[in-house]
């Protein structure tokens, strides 16, 4: 005999199903994990750091967990474009994502924090340079990376607290930039901090090189003839390369090269280009805490899942990004919920003292903005970032001036 | 040359506008986004398709006249609280200034071809460094809006605001091109594109058609950059006058279909939807390296213009049978 | 400021500019003849950049010798390329050679991704730190070489072109297309012939660029851009035309950003490219068609 569907078994599963839906909450519990999607700029002209901040992405799950958080990460290529970013944030949301992080580059974050503002789920910046991002009004962000004017204030600090240790006499520098959004910042910051930090030289130009040149040695012809004791960069990663080879060549040796804050001193590529050139400039930006056991315990997941990438190259972007996971893990654990406005709100409220970069518990005043983190002098020695200041979390001594190039073997 | 819709093909159209129209009340948001980009390169596309399809002036410099358009809008809007509705007159006239001194360069001298595109590469990345270097346009910084709700007159809305906003741009543009490709003016180009000397000998100034192209198209793509400002809320000009962007602006109208009417739309509706999509597919194969999904929208590039160098929309049109023949 | 340094950033600038020249040549090759508008020309620059790259890492081959092999693999990849596709190109309207080879660099930026990953990579040459001291004035190696090689490049492309038999009908093709299929030249295995010696030269080039600058798949552009520029401002179909307009904007671009901010270099390139399309389009060595 068919299977016929009689008017019984209709009335059966029709039972079942409305019982079924009717059940009590306790059937559709609270989601046991935060889900959260980490947005990057692993193609395009940013690729080289948005890989960089992915493989810290990679490693956070295990590490977090190991911590007794739960989250779910998905991660999206978001192309260094803001369009890409805008709809892959509005369709990672519609696909259940609780909190966005990310996205490196301040056009597509912005962008991204428009679609979390709107649809009222977090998001908690790893790195975006653009001061104004805290300044447009959004409520739906934090962003626990320094702004333009935040590194420079600490760098200056930092560079003569530099000078002190290694009892460097310095009479001029120059101030070498990208003309690019975050080295424009920089300038910015620069032109306004220097007068009043009170630093024992003087600042005789500020040079602004074309980001997209693929040439540096007119610039670098420009600052030798100034012959400044102290070079000031504020550079990309494969700029930094081509400005200490020109150097080289034309064979200007400045006492120390410091940034006050910006990558390409140590990213791996400089020091595959260079070798043994590559050691003593120093870049005060804010680092990984070498003694902090969470910091620890990001290398030690680090290690094995990128054997051919260094952590002392990269903490600075693997830092950056797990803590922007922490963040936002830490708000779940503490709010309990998913619910966006809840969430952030705990987010708001984050204060978190055991976490990977150097400085104090991490806070967000009221625009979504942590201004307490701090800067550390960082100098290269042997090819590998080493923190030299402050001294309480240094593992070795500043040294200036930095050896000639001829002598480096 | 493509004739004009026939009755059956109009009524398909009224029918799609319609579902666009009521397309919020169901759509998520994340279909929203892409049609506000489908919308906004079908609205750009048709500008620069005037100048290129009907007048025959390749222009790859076009993100110029998007940049102009969205700075002038937002420094009014910032320094002198001056709305968008209003600057935009203001940008457009300042873009149409840019056009009118391209053109005027470009016709006078004689410049064509490879040449004029390099021309307005040229106007395009010169402005781009120099806007690098306006401290009052906030520089290589960029420009910043500030995100807030309710003021609809001033475009300071939703989703739902930009997407009727794009939707009523990109309807526009589709009706003013064929508006204009009916009118003396449109043959005129028509002449002038098909052979410029032919249609000088029968006493068409051809000058002043090409620069109308001109103006027209970027004073219309100016608008596009006041829409791009404040949807966007901020303005960096290595982004906005990239010649990528410029090359984003001809993908939509050359794959759909040069020199047609619906051309652009139909270009914006497949490339935006394949990009989506071959974002989507790689991520459903498990390939979340990046780079895969880039080299498959080039190869998809490639092989339509290839297959379908006249554009998808003629091909389209006559499989479908959407149009009369012309007598 | 000592005279002497001026006098070095205009050397640095005809060095680095020779270069360019070199990569300009191919594409004043491929558009003087072919006719057909190279915009993936700087991505295959990147790509035999890579090549480069790849011999020296793997194998320790010096780049500048490298740069035969290279060229030798671009010539039989322009050769086919233009046999199987480009060819369909060749006549039609800019806009469509113009979206095919978008569609061709876009595969090739991704590809360099995928295969090579985001890092620069540069070669690390023995002699890569190393300079000479002609007088006062202080002269990078490896510029200098690479200028040399650069040089030597474009002197064999002109003998070929002036001396030989098929140089000759390359030549007659790009002056009078109608002429030459008239007097039976094969056309279309010229300008097979001609697009792989403008590839070729864009593989020397672009091996001799891997040691002025690191290869990244975000180059091409830039590099497109540049080439345009040279040919426009050299003068197409003019050889000498392309070395001399990669010297004047290598010149122009180093002593405008040395004195004035460097961050506005290009702007200078960009202005030269329009007087010179408004003044004089056919360049400063073109001859007027």
């Amino acid at each position: 005999m068919t299977k016929t569907i009689t008017r019984r078994r209709l009335m059966a599963g029709a039972t079942a199903t409305t019982a079924l839906l009717a059940a009590p909450p306790l059937i559709r519990a609270q989601p046991q994990a935060l889900k959260i999607a980490v947005l990057l700029p692993r193609s395009g002209y940013l690729a080289q750091a948005g890989q960089s901040c992915h493989r810290g992405a990679q490693i956070a799950g295990k590490v977090l967990s190991d911590h007794g958080y739960r989250v779910e990460l998905v991660h999206i290529d978001i192309e260094s474009s803001p369009d890409v970013s805008r709809t892959q944030a509005e369709k990672v949301i519609n696909e259940g994502a609780h909190c966005i992080v990310g996205a490196f580059d301040s056009a597509c974050t912005l962008a991204i924090a428009q679609v979390c503002e709107q649809r009222q789920v977090p998001l908690s910046i790893n790195i975006a340079a653009a001061p104004p991002i805290t300044e447009q009004g959004y409520k739906f962000l934090v962003r626990n990376f320094p702004t333009g004017g935040m590194l420079v204030s600490n760098g200056l600090r930092l560079i003569k607290d530099v000078l002190d240790a290694t009892k460097l006499a310095a009479k001029t520098a120059v101030f070498l930039h990208a003309n690019d959004t975050f080295g424009a910042a920089q300038r910015t910051a620069m032109d306004a901090l220097f007068p009043r930090a009170g630093l024992p030289f003087q600042l005789a130009e500020s040079i602004a090189y074309d980001p997209r040149a693929q040439d540096l040695s007119v610039e670098v012809t420009k600052i030798r003839a100034l012959n400044p004791d102290l070079v000031l960069t504020v550079t990309r990663a494969a700029d930094a390369i081509k400005l200490v080879r020109d150097m080289v060549r034309q064979r200007f040796e400045p006492k120390g090269i410091i940034s006050p804050g910006s990558p390409g001193l140590y990213d791996e590529e400089f020091f595959q280009a260079l070798g043994p050139l590559a050691d003593y400039p120093i870049y005060n930006i804010p680092w990984a805490n070498p003694k902090a056991s969470m910091s620890q315990a990001l290398e030690a997941a680090f290690k094995p899942a990128h054997p051919n990438f260094r952590f002392a190259v990269e903490c600075f972007n693997v830092g950056f990004t797990f803590e922007a996971l922490l963040v936002a893990a830490d708000g779940f654990k503490r709010a309990g919920t998913t619910n966006g406005a809840a969430l952030m709100q705990a987010i708001r409220a984050t204060n978190i003292a055991a976490h990977v970069m150097i400085g104090p518990p991490i806070k967000f005043d009221d625009k979504g903005q942590n201004v307490g983190i701090p800067s550390a002098a960082v100098q290269s020695r042997n090819r590998t970032p080493t923190v030299v200041l402050p001294a309480e979390v240094a593992t070795t001594t500043p040294v200036l001036p930095m050896p000639g190039w001829q002598r480096r073997s | 040359m493509i004739g004009l819709l026939n009755p059956r093909a109009r009524v398909l159209m009224l029918v799609l506008l319609a579902a666009l129209i009521a397309a919020p009340l169901v759509a998520d948001r994340y279909l929203m986004s892409v049609l506000i980009l489908i919308f906004y390169f079908a609205y750009v596309g048709q500008a620069w398709n005037l100048m290129m399809g009907f007048a025959g002036q390749l222009s790859l410099g076009h993100a110029l006249y998007v940049g102009l358009g969205g700075y002038v809008s937002a420094l009014l809007w910032l320094k002198f609280g001056i709305g968008p509705w209003l600057g935009a007159f203001a940008a457009v006239a300042v873009a149409a200034a840019f056009g009118a001194v391209i053109g005027w360069l470009g016709f006078r001298f004689g410049i064509e071809g490879v040449y004029f595109a390099l021309l307005t590469i040229a106007f395009a990345e010169f402005t781009r460094i120099a806007f690098d270097h306006i401290d009052y346009a906030g520089a290589a910084g960029g420009l910043f809006l500030r995100v807030e709700e309710g003021e609809w007159w001033n475009l300071r809305g939703g989703t739902l605001l930009f997407y009727y906003l794009a939707l009523a741009l990109a309807v526009g543009a589709l009706v003013l091109t064929a508006f204009l490709a009916r009118t003396r003016l449109g043959y005129q180009w028509l002449a002038v594109r098909e052979d410029e000397e032919a249609a000088r000998a029968l006493g068409i100034n051809a000058f002043r058609a090409k620069m109308t192209a001109v103006l027209i198209s970027s004073a219309m793509t100016a608008v596009g950059g006041v829409f791009t400002a404040f949807y966007n809320n901020n303005l960096f000009p290595s982004r906005v006058f990239d010649i990528n962007r410029s090359i984003e602006i001809i993908l939509a109208p050359v794959v759909g279909g040069l020199g047609t009417v619906f051309g652009p739309v139909v270009g914006a509706f497949i490339l935006t939807p394949l990009g989506e999509a071959l974002t989507a597919l790689t991520g459903l194969f498990g390939i979340n390296t990046p780079g895969v999904k880039g080299a498959f929208y080039g190869l998809a590039l490639m092989v339509i213009i290839v297959l379908k160098p006249s554009g998808i929309w003629p091909w389209l049109a006559r499989a479908l049978r959407l149009t009369e023949r012309r007598p | 400021m000592n005279p002497t340094i001026y006098l070095e950033v205009v050397v640095q600038g005809v060095l680095t500019g020779l270069v360019y020249g070199l990569m300009a040549l191919g594409l004043s090759v491929i558009f003087g003849v072919v006719r057909v508008v190279n915009f993936a020309h700087g991505e295959f620059t990147v790509a035999a950049m890579y090549a480069a790259f790849l011999l020296f890492t793997l194998f320790g081959v010096d780049p500048l010798i490298a740069m035969l092999p290279i060229a030798l693999v671009f010539f039989c990849v322009g050769y086919g390329l233009q046999l199987t596709l480009v060819n369909r190109f060749v006549g039609r309207a800019e806009h469509e050679q113009f979206i095919l080879l978008v569609g061709l660099a876009i595969i090739l930026v991704n590809g360099s991704l995928l295969t090579f990953g985001a890092d620069a990579r540069p070669v690390r040459l023995s002699y890569g730190f190393d300079s000479f001291l002609v007088g006062p004035v202080i002269v990078d190696k490896v510029r200098l070489y690479a200028a040399a090689a650069a040089l030597t490049v474009a002197a064999a492309l002109f003998l070929f072109f002036r001396f030989t038999s098929t140089g000759t009908a390359i030549r007659a093709c790009a002056d009078n297309l109608v002429g030459a299929a008239v007097v039976g030249l094969n056309v279309r295995k010229l300008y097979a012939l001609t697009f792989g010696l403008g590839l070729a030269c864009v593989g020397a080039a672009g091996a001799l660029m891997e040691t002025i600058a690191d290869a990244k798949p975000e180059l091409g552009p830039v590099y497109t851009l540049i080439a345009f520029i040279i040919v426009i401002v050299g003068g197409l179909g003019s050889m000498t035309g392309a070395l001399v307009g990669g010297v004047l904007i290598g010149i122009s671009e180093a002593l405008a950003g040395f004195v004035l901010t460097p961050s506005m270099k290009s702007m200078f390139s960009f202005a030269l490219l329009i007087l010179v399309l408004v003044l004089r389009p056919q360049g400063i060595m073109g001859r007027r068609t």
